[in-house]
């Protein structure tokens, strides 16, 4: 009898044990990666355009040695794995949005931002710049993706140039539906001729039964070199006053 | 279980409370540092990609 009632008592202990567990996961993934996360890309982004302005000089006076301008097809590949090589903005998720875009697009890589998947061609480039997001969890860089819009900007800044594409079109797919980021969406094998990029994110939201994918074109390339702001950015920059 | 820890600890109940409290927030501290993020990649709803 009293061997039952200690057996008893530790299975009660356990599953009272077990159950916070489970709670303490879900605190840590819902809240927890957030703030680690968030903190992270927010440093990274930062990180990012620090090596991008002109006066990181040297010692000596040359030039840090930048990082490679995806722009150009030629050095994308050369990114490593994880590197960030871009900043997105999405003035529909918030005017202070931004977001470093890493290569890859490994689980250890979406928990740092977004992801480009290497396969496909950097931004600004004829064929598909496809990337991907966390929806929920790890600061969910694309947690908003299902309020965009037809006609919403998409900016994507490099080293050396804003890529501003437009939002066209969005459709729910199961996950091994690899075509959407084809260089012509959704039909594999046909070769492009304008300049597209595919955004993929877990849906439903807290599911990865699906994907949510929001597709964009190219509408604008402005050269940092010219000195503005995309319209686009600039009517969201906190600077400008706002009637 | 507990009863068995709680024997084990040193001092009058105060300390023992005290201790109590360090060691559960030790444990909480070294799952969310090193076990969850083992675990993460296991869960159903943390992939956004699409892939074959």
């Amino acid at each position: 009898m009293r061997a039952l009632r200690a057996v008893v008592h530790g299975i009660g202990e356990l599953c009272i044990t077990l159950g916070v567990l489970l709670l303490l996961f879900v605190a840590w993934q819902l809240w927890w990666t957030d703030v680690v996360a968030g903190r992270a890309q927010e440093q990274t982004a930062r990180e990012l355009e620090q090596t991008w302005r002109p006066q990181a000089q040297g010692a000596a006076g040359a030039p840090v040695a930048p990082v490679a301008d995806p722009g150009k097809g030629a050095t994308l590949a050369q990114i490593p794995m994880g590197r960030a090589f871009a900043l997105i903005r999405v003035p529909r998720f918030g005017r202070d949005y931004v977001r470093p875009i890493l290569q890859g697009t490994g689980l250890s890589v979406l928990d740092e931002g977004v992801g480009h998947y290497d396969t496909s061609v950097g931004p600004g480039q004829v064929g598909n710049f496809a990337v991907a997001g966390h929806r929920v969890t790890y600061a969910r860089p694309f947690n908003q993706i299902a309020e965009l819009r037809r006609g919403d900007a998409v900016v994507v800044e490099t080293r050396t140039t804003y890529y501003v594409y437009r939002v066209v079109g969005r459709t729910i797919v199961t996950p091994d539906r690899v075509d959407v980021v084809a260089p012509v969406p959704e039909r594999p094998g046909v070769s492009p001729t304008t300049a597209m990029m595919t955004m993929t994110a877990c849906h439903p939201e807290f599911s990865a039964r699906e994907r949510y994918v929001v597709y964009s074109a190219l509408s604008q390339t402005l050269p940092k070199s010219a000195g503005t702001l995309p319209a686009v950015l600039a009517a969201a920059a906190p600077s400008t006053p706002r009637s | 279980m507990y009863a068995t820890l709680w024997r084990h600890l040193p001092g009058p109940w105060p300390v023992r409370a005290v201790l109590a409290l360090v060691l559960a927030l030790a444990v909480v501290a070294a799952l969310f540092i090193w076990g969850f993020p083992v675990l993460a990649p296991l869960m159903p709803f943390n992939d956004g990609t699409v892939s074959r």
